[in-house]
């Protein structure tokens, strides 16, 4: 672990601040009194908690862009996929504590007068079954798509618009209620995880703290690829993919392995997601959404993975914190910012701050 | 339509089972001691014959030179070869045994030819060592390359590239950095660390000092022998320096072969750069 941060003085900041929050930040909910100034209280730690989902996903984003060149503009619907996993594994956990009282059948399923669960809902009441499913389902979709896309040498622009094309589709399916995923409501109202109640202030920062570590073993695990010699050729495919080609890699496998792998891990980050926000819903999968993320990695800085994470960050909380005091002007807030960085800072905010240093 | 031919390619009887007879392309086959046959090769561009009934072959560890004018297919023959553009008909094969038709870019390369772009290609954002590095011999799978680490024999290999292609002073200078000349010797040292046996080097000269060609000339002779090299290269006095035998392309095929000397007193060669 150590040998990977070498050098890395972005990622040893970043890891260490993630170190002291999830240390800290517990101890100064659980146990400061409410009156202290320093109490944390468990709205913000689920607000941090699903920032770190969110980095976790910018990540994923840098990782296929920044290294690799792929502008995927659907990376979104890997993180809602992992996110409905995890929902269906919650909606099962209500058992007959819903508004109908069935035990069987989730409320949406009873209120379209279903009588038995569809098969694809089989085993996500298994934790473990749920978690697998988490990675495997958007995975799985990354490599079907990517091994026909990457096959027939789709790059570019054409390729962001197929990812596009991928979770505007996704969208619009999940949008159905005969699709089974509880339409346009999506997946909501879950009480309980592994028998711990979500309402619970301990719950919540089992939550933040697992975001935590999951961020943390994400970052290293993309930052092992990116000092290989794998994440060089990667860099390489961006700049010059026949070249790559001509000197014997075979650029399609290794576009689609890394391809899947963020995918894998964008779909961790939905799963974080949706128990600390309490819902999951085809908005999830909507194209702006996708875009979002792009630009966060970019206003981060991408090609450096703590820029990503930065960029999250920064973002999300201007999110929050315009939403909160004029809502309607966040849109426009966000693409003024994204219009600012690429004129001005190609590099994002950690390009301005090297250069700063230099 | 080009989606139905693939579709007609991939169904077709004897590539079905293209898995199960992969060639083995660890040993090319030279014991009649010609490494590249091109037969009867045809390449149209929307009716426009690019490539129009090329023959040559190449010995071992011949140099040839290639020369013609704009626009008469040398590239585009490189591309044949090394797996780029698929011709319409003929056949080109690696040796005797390794059919190249059969086989994707790189497959090609394992198999054992390198080649040059005409516009200088190297990994900008990379450093000389990495983009040595990059190219080596070896198992280029997603897994290995992922786990690959240098060993000390890897090492020195990069180092007694660098020192062939004459950039040992900045190996670790970004190779976008470099000058245009740098870059075409980086990508020159690229191609040897692949333990080629065929090197394919288009325009290599080009956007050169006089110095810095008299150092490729030095370096592609000394590479002939233990390789065979291919150069196409428009500048004649460059030809002159390094060449035995020249092969003139016009219009798709081979219009003349022979020495610097023949050809250059050949009259058709005389009336494709002269006259019309
Ligand atoms: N992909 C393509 N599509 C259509 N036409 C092509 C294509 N590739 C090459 N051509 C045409 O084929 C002919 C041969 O091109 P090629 O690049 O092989 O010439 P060249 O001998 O390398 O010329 P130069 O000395 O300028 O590099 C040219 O007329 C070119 O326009
Ligand atoms: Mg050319």
């Amino acid at each position: 672990m150590f040998k990977l941060l070498k050098g890395d003085r972005g990622g040893q900041v970043f890891l260490t601040l993630l170190t002291l929050a999830a240390i800290l930040i517990p101890i100064f909910n659980l146990i400061l009194p409410e009156s202290s100034p320093f109490h944390v209280s468990t709205f913000t730690v689920t607000l941090l908690g699903k920032y770190l989902a969110f980095a976790l996903l910018a990540l994923s984003v840098d990782l296929v862009w920044g290294y690799m060149g792929i502008l995927s503009l659907g990376h979104g619907a890997f993180f809602a996929l992992g996110g409905y996993a995890m929902g269906m594994y919650l909606m099962l956990q209500i058992g007959d504590r819903g508004v109908y009282g069935n035990p069987d059948l989730p409320d949406f399923m009873v209120f379209l007068n279903w009588k038995e669960i569809p098969w694809f809902w089989h085993g996500f009441d298994n934790f473990w079954f749920a978690m697998v499913m988490v990675a495997l389902v958007p995975g799985l979709l990354a490599f079907v798509f990517g091994a026909l896309a990457f096959r027939s040498r789709v790059t570019g622009v054409y390729l962001s618009i197929i990812t596009q094309a991928l979770t505007y589709a996704l969208l619009l399916a999940f949008f159905r209620n005969e699709m089974g995923f509880g339409g346009n409501n999506g997946l909501t109202d879950f009480k309980d995880i592994l028998g711990f109640s979500l309402q619970s202030d301990n719950t919540r920062i089992a939550l933040f703290v697992a975001s935590a570590i999951a961020l943390a073993l994400g970052y290293l695990s993309c930052r092992s690829i990116v000092t290989s010699r794998l994440g060089r050729v990667a860099v390489a495919i961006r700049d010059s993919e026949d070249r790559v080609r001509f000197i014997g890699y075979r650029v399609d496998h290794i576009k689609l392995a890394i391809f899947t792998f963020s995918a894998v891990i964008a779909g961790v980050a939905g799963a974080l997601y949706v128990p600390q926000v309490g819902i999951i819903n085809p908005g999830e999968f909507s194209p702006i959404r996708s875009i979002e993320l792009v630009i966060w990695v970019a206003i981060g800085g991408r090609t450096t993975l703590y820029g990503a994470v930065l960029g999250a960050f920064i973002v999300n909380y201007s999110k929050t914190y315009l939403t909160g005091v004029a809502p309607e002007t966040w849109l426009f807030a966000l693409g003024a910012l994204f219009v600012f960085v690429t004129l001005y800072l190609p590099n994002g905010i950690v390009g301005l701050l090297k250069r700063k240093q230099a | 339509m080009s989606a139905l031919n693939k579709f007609r390619e991939t169904m077709r009887r004897d590539q079905v089972f293209d898995i199960v007879n992969k060639q083995d392309y660890s040993e090319v086959d030279t014991s009649h001691g010609q490494i590249l046959y091109v037969e009867d090769v045809t390449v149209s561009f929307d009716g426009f014959k690019a490539i129009n009934e090329l023959n040559f072959y190449i010995e071992v560890g011949e140099l040839r030179c290639m020369i013609g004018p704009n626009g008469a297919g040398k590239t585009t023959m490189m591309d044949i070869i090394t797996g780029k553009t698929k011709p319409d008909k003929g056949s080109v094969w690696f040796g005797q045994n390794i059919n190249l038709l059969k086989m994707t870019e790189p497959e090609i390369a394992q198999a054992g030819v390198g080649r040059k772009f005409q516009k200088p290609t190297v990994f900008e954002h990379h450093n000389i060592f990495e983009n040595l590095e990059m190219a080596m011999a070896g198992n280029k799978g997603v897994w290995a390359t992922y786990r690959a680490k240098l060993s000390s024999e890897q090492h020195d290999r990069i180092m007694s590239v660098m020192d062939t292609i004459g950039l040992t002073d900045n190996s670790t200078q970004r190779a976008g950095a470099l000058s245009h000349g740098q870059k075409q010797w980086l990508e020159i040292g690229m191609l040897l660390m692949q333990n080629p046996r065929l090197l394919l080097v288009d325009e290599p000269v080009a956007g050169m000092t006089h110095q810095e060609m008299d150092k490729t000339g030095e370096l592609l002779t000394s590479l002939a022998g233990e390789h065979s090299v291919v150069v196409v290269e428009h500048d004649m006095d460059f030809v002159r320096s390094i060449a035995k035998k020249v092969s003139v392309l016009h219009q798709g095929s081979i219009l003349a072969e022979g020495t610097m000397d023949e050809v250059q007193n050949n009259q058709k060669v005389i009336e494709v750069y002269l006259g019309e």
